[in-house]
């Protein structure tokens, strides 16, 4: 307890901390709110939970790890960890989801969390338990004497996120496929009725998230640390934003994602490391409640 | 007698005399009757009530804690006994041994429906997938908060007293243990889905608004079912807890992805919303597990990930929900017309 209070009376001490834990907590948070764009994306497109989003997070970083350790340029592991990852969700399409999309939700729910301890295994059988990063060997840059470091690779990763979800916005509004995406999203059936083959959306769709997720993934890996195991809390930080923000809110998953991404350091920092797993949890419970409260004052449950 | 009669005839005598005939097997029947009681206390909110939860594990966790403080705080201060993490001399009689067992089981039961309610009164306005995510996230923070606490051991764990007798003996003791408490449970549970409260939480899965209209107080009757779930699960993880002497919060305590989805799995596999289900999911799925751990060392993890996939994904009845269409008449049913298999033709 004194521990928790001494470090929250650094804060107050030295206001310049404050600034660093946020500066942080954005950069780490905008790679959360891209996991979760593709969640939101999913969830709202063909209301399928997938629970192995943190495990497409993961596998993703793996492959950019891989490349890296093969002697080939780290940055371009983004790129090619976004194409494998979209074959890959391509494949979980057609093989799973396809098959409980027009079931019971807690169906699809437990059917991804199947996959996700598959992911899991299979990353763990092939590239070990042990804590993995790519060093890009970026300098680091130093503001107000020396208290605020911002490492280039981290600002690079920044970039490349918004980067990706600009892309991936224009793409939703000006293309072809993206009008019917929106419009599967919209209506089924009159999507159907007008020609939109829908089967091939929810594939699109899927793809388009799990390489969304890979190359969050390759950007995490450079930026911060992965592990096979690290991503049911992956998962868990999506449904927090997600849940927060609502479906088909871009600026609130954003927010929700620089949001979650502050308070997890703010967390870190008062308690320790080793309540980090813990936060994101608590975090995505207070969600849930807040959430609820709002909606038994119309009466009404989360559903 | 009735044929009925003679297949529960055998399976109690079956059940009485399995650890004598197969003693090499002792702990494994236990944790079989460990996974019936999870797997049909599940069943009891997320088959007969639609609720499905990922974190019933969080009262295993929570019993077997309760217990192992319990049975400490009998003979010793708890703190002290956690702080030497084992180093220390700490002798405990026969008499504070057993004494710290029974009332270790009772609390922990006991103190785990109370945490059901209060989990609940939260979690029960969440439908659907909200409230299994949330309750997930219940058991996840509920493992990461203990393994945090020092005064119950942190991240070691907890290590119990050893049975005072014969190793063997223990053993058997366990099995008696699990036994008795998952007989217990069925009977209690194939009484209590023929009364009313049974229709009552089935009318809720079914459509809870009607429910509610038709004067039916759901929130007091998904925090009773919860309770009484918790109580079991509470119970079990009290016997595991001097079952494996040593425990520590995130493997064995709260192990949201063994055991807490484990559960789930058996009670899906078996067929969910029956009674009999949840038992013959919980044999099946121990049997495989048990196999592939020894035969696909290695691989089992990915080997139990797609039986959960091919178990939703394909064989959503459950094995039990396959015989009740093919043999409706075992367990009194109506037979489809058309699909009556032999025994009286139309």
């Amino acid at each position: 307890m004194e521990q928790f209070a001494s470090n929250f009376g650094l804060l107050l001490q030295f206001p310049i901390v404050n600034l660093k834990i946020i500066i942080d907590g954005v950069m780490i948070g905008a790679l959360f709110a891209l996991a979760a764009y593709g969640l939101a994306l999913v969830w709202g497109v063909m209301n399928v939970k997938n629970l192995a989003q943190g495990d497409f997070v993961i596998a993703g970083g793996y492959i950019c790890w891989w490349f890296a350790q093969k002697g080939l340029p780290a940055l371009l592991g983004v790129p090619i960890a976004f194409l494998v990852m979209a074959g890959i969700g391509w494949v979980v399409y057609k093989v799973v989801i396809s098959r409980v999309i027009d079931r019971d939700l807690f169906t699809t729910l437990l059917a991804t969390f199947g996959l996700a301890i598959i992911m899991a295994q299979m990353l763990n059988l092939m590239f070990g338990s042990d804590t993995q990063s790519v060093d890009l060997g970026y300098d680091t840059l130093y503001f107000m004497d020396g208290f605020i470091d911002v490492p280039i690779a981290k600002l690079l990763g920044v970039l490349m996120a918004a980067v990706l979800a600009i892309g991936v916005v224009l793409f939703m509004k000006y293309s072809r496929m993206g009008q019917a995406i929106r419009a599967t999203a919209q209506d089924v059936r009159a999507a159907r009725v007008l020609g939109i083959n829908t089967d091939k959306v929810y594939a699109f769709t899927f793809s388009l998230n799990a390489a969304i997720c890979g190359a969050a993934g390759a950007i995490i890996v450079m930026v911060w640390v992965i592990q096979p195991f690290y991503g049911i809390t992956h998962s868990i930080r999506a449904f927090v934003i997600v849940t927060a923000a609502g479906l088909g809110n871009l600026p609130g998953v954003i927010a929700a994602g620089l949001g979650i991404g502050v308070l997890e350091q703010y967390g870190a920092h008062i308690f320790g490391i080793g309540y980090q797993q813990a936060i994101a949890v608590l975090l995505l419970l207070l969600v849930l409640v807040f959430r609820l409260l709002q909606q038994r004052r119309v009466r009404q449950s989360l559903q | 007698m009735g044929k009925r009669a003679v297949f529960y005839l055998a399976l109690v005598i079956f059940m009485l005399v399995a650890p004598f005939i197969f003693p090499v097997f002792k702990t494994q029947l236990a944790t079989v009757w460990l996974m019936i009681i999870v797997a049909l206390t599940w069943d009891m909110t997320g088959g007969q009530m639609g609720y499905n939860s990922l974190g019933n594990i969080t009262f295993y966790g929570t019993g077997m804690y309760v217990a192992a403080v319990v049975a400490i705080a009998l003979a010793y201060d708890v703190g002290e006994y956690t702080g030497s993490s084992g180093g220390g001399i700490y002798k405990f009689t026969e008499g504070q041994y057993f004494a710290g067992m029974f009332l270790g089981m009772l609390a922990a039961g006991l103190f785990c429906s109370v945490v059901a309610v209060v989990i609940g009164y939260i979690t029960f306005g969440l439908r659907g997938p909200y409230f299994a995510i949330g309750t997930l996230g219940v058991a996840i923070a509920a493992g990461e908060l203990v393994s945090n606490w020092e005064w119950v051991g942190g991240g070691q764990g907890i290590a119990l007293p050893v049975y005072p007798g014969d190793f063997d003996d223990g053993k058997v003791l366990f099995y008696f243990l699990f036994a008795a408490t998952g007989t217990v449970l069925f009977l209690f549970l194939k009484w209590l889905y023929t009364t009313r409260f049974g229709a009552a939480i089935n009318a809720i899965r079914d459509d809870e608004e009607k429910a509610e209209a038709m004067g039916i107080h759901t929130l007091q009757y998904k925090l009773a079912t919860w309770a009484m779930a918790a109580f079991f699960v509470g119970v079990a993880g009290a016997i595991s807890a001097f079952q494996l002497i040593h425990f520590e919060p995130l493997e064995t305590a709260y192990q949201t992805i063994n055991l807490g989805i484990f559960m789930v799995v058996c009670a899906l596999l078996g067929g969910k919303g029956t009674l009999w289900g949840p038992v013959v999911g919980a044999i099946l799925f121990h049997v495989f597990k048990e196999v592939t751990w020894t035969y696909l060392l290695g691989w089992q993890w990915v080997a139990l990930g797609a039986l959960i996939v091919v178990t939703v994904v394909y064989f959503e009845g459950g094995v039990v929900g396959w015989l009740m269409e093919r043999k409706p008449h075992w367990f009194s049913l109506p037979a489809k017309a058309g699909e009556a298999a032999g025994d009286d033709p139309p």
